[in-house]
């Protein structure tokens, strides 16, 4: 039973990241028509505003403190961040502490701004394209990102680590009387996805600009047609998608330290997810993305890989393959949607 | 000619002619001077430009004919060249036979996954065909190397060592893969003054088999199921209402290709006897597709065209440095050198990629009908303006249209 439930946990997190994804990519799909090949892209560089920030607020400068000495009996010099001089060395370090949830705040208008950027200035002259030339020219455009990525940072994974009071372990069994123990980073991570996607899903069903957004899901020529500039709205959509992918990788360094493929990585998986949800169906890739990932858990058991060597590797592929052709619009896939 | 009309027999004659005189015509600069770096005329790399021509022209006869957009067929790639090996490793090291099997395993290989795929199209038949080369990647990459049953050696990659069974390989024979004796790796090198031209005898197998498959590629362009093919790709739907299945015509042209990218891992393996997973990761499906694409999809000489480009400037890009770039920009005043120096820096070197990307792009972007779609751009633009010009000369004008 211990095992059981820790399986669960163990995929929530993995499963968090690919929900949160596959939202994204399932909101530009169901708004625009795009299938967005560099949403992946948009998820490594939400990791890499976690790093940047950290990098800015670790800035220092040095002193020599003739007071101590070094090893040689020079004078030792001391490395002061700027932020512990101006806030005081408590609360300064406190802050490059919590650089990665405080990078959050960083992310969110740069991945908005970032999305606006790619929706109005490229985006938008492929929506009468074929779906292979938009699926090309996103595919052109995570290699540029990925690789303007490596060149600043470099091609080896960068250390995120969770602030000091998040990154021990928590006995999560306590509620139900067991001993269970779990880091308390992925149980952060998994709420923060949680609260997101109820986020979105709130932003859609109870806001006039959702039900708009809704409208013009379901028939954009009509809703354009009654006078709403939909087309903007859906620009807007765009970089709501790509702020919910970059949130997902700021908080995603901790438990994986990011480098600039791993974007990709989880792209591929990502549309796994939204194909075995069901193209343009938003709980559907949310409900398939904490599936595959508990799935995926479940399968890296010492019992599983023993019984069928190597099925964690490719069980979310099988997965896919066969609910794409038992059911081919996927779980919870709309009549009509991508069928052409 | 070959049962080719003219403009096709012209086209093959012109492929067979730039192929054949290759290592003339790729090393137009003297070993010894500065340009040196932009000579591709060694066998490594000529290799690569035809084995990747026929990659990509497989590709094309799926992509460009039908429009299904695979994600996935350096699977096929991989496949061939681990069943190469694999006929090095157990029998001899004759290509032939190797080449062969890798053919043979990677049309199977591709019935199967073919048939799976193609009940779905667009989007969905793009990323059912990359699930299943992820997969084989991860396959080949950790499960099926394990101790007890050994078919890919993960990451080292599949090579022939010294106990291996090898029951047709005789001492005569070159410890190397070769053709009837003939070592693939025996080079006959020419020297014409300050010139030097490599005749490699694995480029010209390489050669000569791009040659028959791409004759075969014109003959099915030009054939009525090439002309079905194309029908799927302007209008499934309405072929469907004719009665007509489409299934069997798109399933041909899939196992087509894959054999084709089977035919070029086998080669590549053939002219360096190694095989790894990474051959097989989705990055090298996205290289065929951007050779295809940047060459022109749809048309015969496209892919090569675009093979060609990608490799002769990944390997051109690759060794420039800043010592390079410095040298290039030295007659400018110190300041606006550095700063030149500066500028380009990101894009060349490692920074390949970056171009390579971009580039891709503005393709898309501007040209989708790749370098060949530019190139007849500029013809036609040429041809209008030396039209205009005789215009203007003789007094009359054509009214517009």
């Amino acid at each position: 039973m211990d095992g059981f439930l820790l399986q669960i946990l163990n995929g929530l997190d993995k499963g968090s990241a690919y929900a949160l994804i596959a939202l994204g990519l399932t909101l530009i799909f169901g708004t625009l028509g795009v299938v967005n090949f560099a949403h992946g892209a948009l998820f490594m560089i939400g990791a890499f505003c976690a790093v940047t920030l950290q990098r800015f607020l670790s800035l220092s400068y040095t002193v020599e403190d003739p007071t101590q000495k070094d090893f040689l009996g020079n004078p030792l010099k001391v490395e002061t961040p700027y932020v512990e001089s101006w806030f005081g060395p408590e609360v300064g370090s406190t802050i490059i502490d919590w650089s990665v949830p405080l990078a959050i705040l960083l992310a969110i208008p740069v991945m908005v701004f970032l999305g606006l950027v790619m929706e109005r200035g490229l985006i938008k002259h492929f929506y009468k394209r074929p779906h292979a030339d938009q699926i090309l020219v996103t595919f052109g455009l995570a290699i540029v990102l990925q690789e303007i990525i490596k060149y600043y940072f470099g091609a080896n994974p960068i250390q995120t680590p969770a602030p000091d009071a998040l990154s021990g372990v928590a006995n999560v069994g306590a509620i139900v009387g067991m001993e269970l123990l779990y880091p308390v980073w992925r149980i952060v991570y998994f709420c923060f996805a949680v609260l997101i996607i109820f986020g979105v899903f709130a932003f859609l069903q109870f806001t006039t600009f959702g039900m708009v957004v809704r409208a013009g899901m379901a028939d954009r020529e009509t809703v354009g047609l009654l006078g709403i500039n939909i087309d903007r709205r859906f620009a807007i959509m765009f970089g709501v998608a790509a702020a919910v992918a970059g949130l997902a990788g700021v908080m995603y360094g901790p438990i994986n330290p990011p480098n600039y493929h791993m974007g990709m990585d989880f792209l591929v998986l990502s549309f796994v997810v939204v194909v075995v949800g069901g193209m343009g169906s938003l709980p559907g890739a949310v409900l398939a993305g904490f599936m595959l990932g508990i799935l995926e858990s479940f399968a890296s058991t010492t019992w599983a890989t023993t019984t069928i060597p190597g099925i964690n590797q490719i069980i979310i592929y099988l997965v896919a393959i066969i609910v794409l052709l038992a059911r081919p619009r996927g779980l919870m896939g709309r009549k009509g949607v991508m069928e052409d | 000619m070959f049962g080719l009309d003219k403009k096709d027999t012209t086209l093959l004659l012109v492929v067979a002619t730039l192929t054949i005189l290759a290592p003339f015509l790729l090393n137009p600069f003297p070993t010894a001077s500065g340009m040196a770096q932009f000579n591709a005329g060694y066998p490594d790399l000529m290799q690569r430009f035809v084995i990747f021509g026929i990659f990509a022209i497989g590709f094309n006869i799926l992509f460009g004919l039908t429009g299904y957009l695979s994600f996935g067929h350096a699977a096929f790639l991989g496949v061939g060249s681990y069943a190469a090996v694999w006929m090095f490793k157990l029998f001899t090291y004759n290509v032939i036979p190797a080449i062969i099997m890798a053919v043979i395993i990677a049309g199977i290989f591709s019935l199967l996954i073919g048939f799976i795929s193609l009940r779905r199209s667009g989007i969905y038949f793009s990323i059912l065909t990359l699930a299943f080369a992820q997969m084989s990647f991860a396959l080949a990459y950790s499960v099926l190397s394990n101790p007890k049953f050994n078919l890919t050696n993960g990451e080292t990659g599949l090579q022939v060592y010294a106990d291996d069974p090898q029951r047709f390989h005789h001492d005569g024979l070159p410890d190397l893969p070769h053709l009837f004796g003939l070592s693939m790796r025996s080079t006959y090198t020419m020297d014409v003054g300050a010139w030097s031209f490599d005749f490699n005898a694995g480029y010209y197998l390489c050669a000569a088999i791009m040659l028959g498959v791409f004759y075969l590629a014109v003959r099915i362009f030009r054939s009525p199921f090439g002309m079905m093919l194309r029908a799927v790709k302007s209008n499934q739907t309405r072929l469907n209402y004719t009665g007509l299945n489409t299934r069997p015509y798109t399933l041909a042209a899939f196992v087509i290709s894959g054999m084709y990218a089977g035919l070029a891992g086998g080669l590549l393996a053939a002219m360096d006897p190694l095989a790894g997973a990474e051959r097989m990761q989705w990055t090298a499906s996205g290289e065929v597709v951007l050779m295809t694409i940047l060459g022109g999809a749809g048309t015969l000489i496209g892919p090569i065209l675009g093979a060609g480009f990608i490799k002769y400037f990944e390997n051109i890009f690759s060794k420039i440095n800043d010592n390079v770039l410095h040298q290039w920009f030295s007659f400018m005043p110190d300041g606006i050198e550095n700063f030149m120096v500066f500028i380009v820096h990101p894009f060349v070197g490692k920074g390949w990629h970056l171009t390579l990307g971009i580039l891709f792009m503005l393709v898309v972007i501007f040209l989708p009908g790749g370098l060949v779609d530019g190139g007849q751009r500029i013809g036609k633009w040429l041809r209008s303006r030396r039209g205009q010009k005789e215009d203007k000369t003789s007094g009359t004008t054509t009214p517009a249209e």
